[in-house]
């Protein structure tokens, strides 16, 4: 089977990114960012999940259909937060109902 | 020509102990243990529903109480919808008929196949224990904060059973993507593929992308119920409404787990008796693509008096009329394709007569339930009831009896009597138009859902919905009756009796435990009728 | 109509059967990718179902934020973030198992998931420690609860929640835990090899996932605006 097998060094850095940002995660949430501490921790986040997907979990290397897979995942779970904050975030904008 | 004998070597010979059933491998086998597993629960919920219409026959509630009355109505939907709609047409004949379609030796995973029934029977005994003990009281939907904090009925028991059974939907769709994708025969693409299968790979995203929510909707109502945790509370802050969003973006997409096999079913029916190729094959693929999709979009439909935003629910308004294209775009092309057909009515095709009538009803009045203005009117009242009963028994339970009957010869090698199943056919058609549509008059004039008792004024219609509803129970018992009968006295059916298209039908009737001797290699579309006889054989 | 094939591949005895390959696949490496595709989609179901409790905690922040605020200040920094390196570490030990599979290295393969679980093990403990703390502290939502401050009510939802996630999540990796050590047995007896190593592989995709689980719990519930204190 030809699978594509990762060098040591390459996991070893991803890791080392991964310990990286998560220092950097903790340090921003001491920093007074205001309405933009949310959405920095949130990048963060997403861009860990990304090195672990892409590289831990092989989806660099992997099919199409894999990529396609694991974005609908996230594409539907955006769907579930997004369109019930429509409700949400509108709530208080008339008096109608 | 028909042969005399059913065929020596086949699934259904191989193995006769207990065991060579209950630790089946082989999806046609496990087809069975599931067709009369829901049998067995379209039975009770048909139960609860000879009930409800009793006691609706009269306008006071005298056949039981109130509370009862609740708990019957919430059983025959948990019932209806988990334990026997959603699992009935994948997992019985899409599991029997999928890996034949693709010209497969079994599906991707047959030991999860096996496992997803056994889930099934595990969250359906929670369930009856639910029931013996005494139901629930909640409705289906499980409202909060009556479901955490009031009601003092199984809803625990209940809501364990429903979170189990997903499981089962899961590994099924699970299943069925990856057999679809990774094990289709030489030379079947995917624009080869019978309409069919397109239905269930469709159906299977909503079971992958769906389903997890609504368990984690049922896990956090019994943890707020057990451990009072507020989340849903409003004493604690918390929202009923968030509730109901988390339980509809499942709720929602399910009734398209419900309806998308049903219509893959109309397409090898009417291809096959109107001895023509699907009239615009790419289009009714993509439109289950676009319904699954599509689906998601348009749950707070269900909620649009429940007190989210004006503004959510003009989106979701919105989205309620688009999803409604793909559908109708697949009706067109079925009447399209009986058009100019060299129509064959046999038994099948009856039902999708029934089908395309009844689903369109169905579906033309949700649109009264997607406009905001009308759905305050129309909210709660039997006008919904009679809208989903449309599409779910109109829709769904007609297609899975067309397809029931279509691959019946298939599944056992045998014909049943033609004659009692047109019979069969218009006795359930009468009947269910009987039962349902009263309801939508009654729904017009304002009977609310959910009530036992009603002003007298209701009493003519609802007479008459009952009484539909027995002679829809006697349409059902029939069946019940002639197909048994078949599998001792039918006329051997041979291969293929409709002389259709398909894999599935170029194999003996019942087929080989492996399926096919030697694997098919495809080189033509899934309709080609042209090139067959007009007649069957 | 289809023409069947004489020889069909499956039936080529002269192909050798792996004594792994199971009957319905035509080879090893249909069956991998099969069972690749099969994970995936079963974490893409642990996407959403995580996923509704997100929906959850999303809409209590926007509702309750300082309640959110003192609650997640209430929780042990160092050790939710001592949990997100012992994670991530274990995310790279389990990587390094999978490549150990891939090249065949028997012994490697079984240190690493020793590794592996070990540092989940870790996890579960600090886990427990911080559990035990909330019931000293009467921070459990429920009949015992106990706030001192404003707010009571919303600062219990916000702990529903975290112990709903964390709890759920906890439960992933003690599942986790029951596939390594399935996995262990497995590769002592020497049962994978480069040819067969898809219980590893697959078990490494849910082992990732339970890390990324926590990569966003982590942020949502210990770092809400903590500058102030």
């Amino acid at each position: 089977m030809s699978h594509h097998i990762a060098t040591k060094g390459l996991y070893v850095s991803i890791f080392a990114a991964l310990m990286v940002l998560t220092a950097v995660t903790v340090s921003a949430a001491f920093i007074d960012l205001g309405a933009f501490g949310f959405s920095v921790a949130l990048t963060i986040a997403l861009v860990k999940a990304t090195l672990v997907i892409l590289f831990f979990m092989g989806v660099r290397w992997s099919s199409h259909l894999t990529w396609i897979t694991v974005a609908s995942g996230f594409f539907f779970l955006v769907i579930l937060l997004g369109l019930t904050l429509t409700d949400y975030l509108t709530r208080g904008w008339s008096t109608i109902a | 020509m028909h042969t005399q004998e059913l065929p020596r070597d086949n699934y259904l010979t191989s193995g006769h102990s207990l065991a060579s059933w209950l630790l089946t491998k082989d999806h046609k086998r496990i087809a069975l243990l599931y067709l009369i597993s829901i049998t067995a629960f379209f039975i009770l919920g048909g139960l609860m529903a000879v009930l409800i219409r009793i006691e609706l026959a009269t306008p006071q509630g005298d056949l039981v109480a109130a509370e009862t009355y609740n708990k019957v109505f919430t059983m025959h939907g948990v019932l209806m919808i988990f334990f026997f709609l959603i699992p009935s047409i994948p997992a019985v004949l899409g599991n029997f008929l999928i890996p034949m379609m693709i010209g497969a030796k079994d599906l991707a995973f047959p030991r999860l196949n096996l496992l997803s029934w056994y889930i099934y029977v595990i969250g359906a005994l929670f369930t009856l224990y639910a029931v013996v003990v005494g139901g629930v009281d909640t409705g289906w939907t499980f409202y909060t904060p009556y479901s955490t904090t009031v009601s003092n009925t199984n809803v625990l028991a209940t809501g364990i059973g429903v979170f189990i059974a997903g499981f089962s939907s899961i590994l099924t769709g699970l299943n069925f993507i990856v057999t679809i994708h990774r094990m289709r025969a030489p030379g079947l693409t995917w624009f080869r593929l019978p309409l069919f299968v397109w239905a269930h790979y469709a159906t299977s995203i909503i079971q992958i992308l769906g389903t997890p929510v609504i368990a984690i909707t049922v896990l956090l109502l019994a943890l707020e119920r057990a451990f009072h945790l507020g989340i849903f509370d409003p004493a604690f802050g918390g929202d009923p409404v968030l509730f109901q969003h988390l339980f509809w973006f499942y709720s929602h997409p399910a009734v398209y787990i419900m309806i998308l096999p049903s219509m893959g079913i109309m397409s090898e029916v009417i291809a096959c008796f109107s001895r023509k190729s699907i009239f615009g094959y790419s289009f009714v693929a993509f439109s289950s693509l676009a319904i699954a999709v599509f689906g998601f979009l348009v749950w707070a439909h269900h909620m649009f008096v429940a007190g989210p935003s004006v503004y959510a629910a003009m989106v979701f308004s919105f989205l309620s009329f688009s999803v409604a294209i793909p559908s109708a775009v697949k009706v067109f092309n079925w009447t399209a394709t009986l058009y100019k057909g060299s129509i064959q009515v046999q038994a099948p095709l009856l039902y999708a007569f029934g089908f395309i009538g009844l689903f369109t009803i169905g579906g033309l009045t949700g649109l009264f339930l997607a406009t905001l203005g009308t759905d305050v009117h129309f909210h709660d009242t039997y006008f919904v009831v009679a809208h989903f009963h449309y599409i779910m028994v109109g829709g769904a339970i007609f297609g899975y009896m067309a397809g029931l009957h279509f691959w019946w010869p298939k599944i056992t090698g045998r014909m049943y009597s033609e004659l009692w199943a047109k019979i069969a056919a218009v006795v359930i058609f009468v009947g269910f138009n009987l039962t349902f549509f009263p309801q939508f008059l009654l729904g017009y004039l304002g009977m609310p859902r959910r009530y036992h008792a009603y002003p007298a004024e209701f009493q003519a219609l609802n007479v008459l919905s009952s009484a539909g509803a027995s002679i829809l129970a006697i349409g059902y018992l029939i069946p019940g009756i002639y197909l048994l009968w078949s599998l001792t006295r039918g006329t051997v059916a041979g291969p293929n009796p409709w002389n259709a298209t398909g894999l599935e039908w170029e194999t003996q009737s019942p087929p080989l435990t492996e399926n096919f001797a030697v694997t098919p290699v495809v080189t033509e579309g899934a309709y080609e009728y042209s090139k067959r006889e007009m007649k069957l054989v | 109509m289809s023409e069947a094939v004489a020889h069909g591949h499956l039936d080529d005895g002269q192909r050798g059967h792996h004594p792994r390959l199971q009957h319905q696949f035509d080879d090893l490496e249909q069956q991998f990718e099969s069972s690749k595709l099969g994970m995936w989609l079963f974490l893409v179901t642990e996407i959403l179902f995580f996923g509704g409790l997100f929906m959850a905690y999303t809409l209590y922040r926007i509702w309750y934020y300082d309640a959110f605020v003192a609650g997640s200040n209430e929780l042990d920094i160092t050790l939710g973030a001592l949990n997100t390196a012992v994670l991530i570490f274990s995310s790279l030990t389990m990587a390094m198992g999978v490549r150990s599979a891939q090249l065949g290295h028997r012994k490697a393969l079984v240190n690493w998931i020793i590794l592996t679980m070990i540092l989940g093990m870790v996890f579960l403990v600090v886990k427990g420690f911080e559990y035990h703390h909330k019931y000293v502290m009467h921070h459990i939502p429920g009949a015992y609860f106990q706030w001192d401050g404003v707010n009571g009510n919303q600062v219990q939802i916000f702990l529903s929640i975290y112990f709903c996630l964390t709890g759920l999540h906890a439960t992933h990796m003690v599942v986790g835990l029951g596939i390594m050590t399935w996995l262990l047995v497995g590769a002592i007896r020497g049962k994978y090899s480069p040819q067969w190593y898809t219980p590893v592989e697959i078990a490494g995709l849910y082992w990732h996932f339970v890390d990324i689980v926590w990569i966003f719990l982590f942020p949502m519930l210990y770092l809400v605006n903590r500058h102030a204190h």
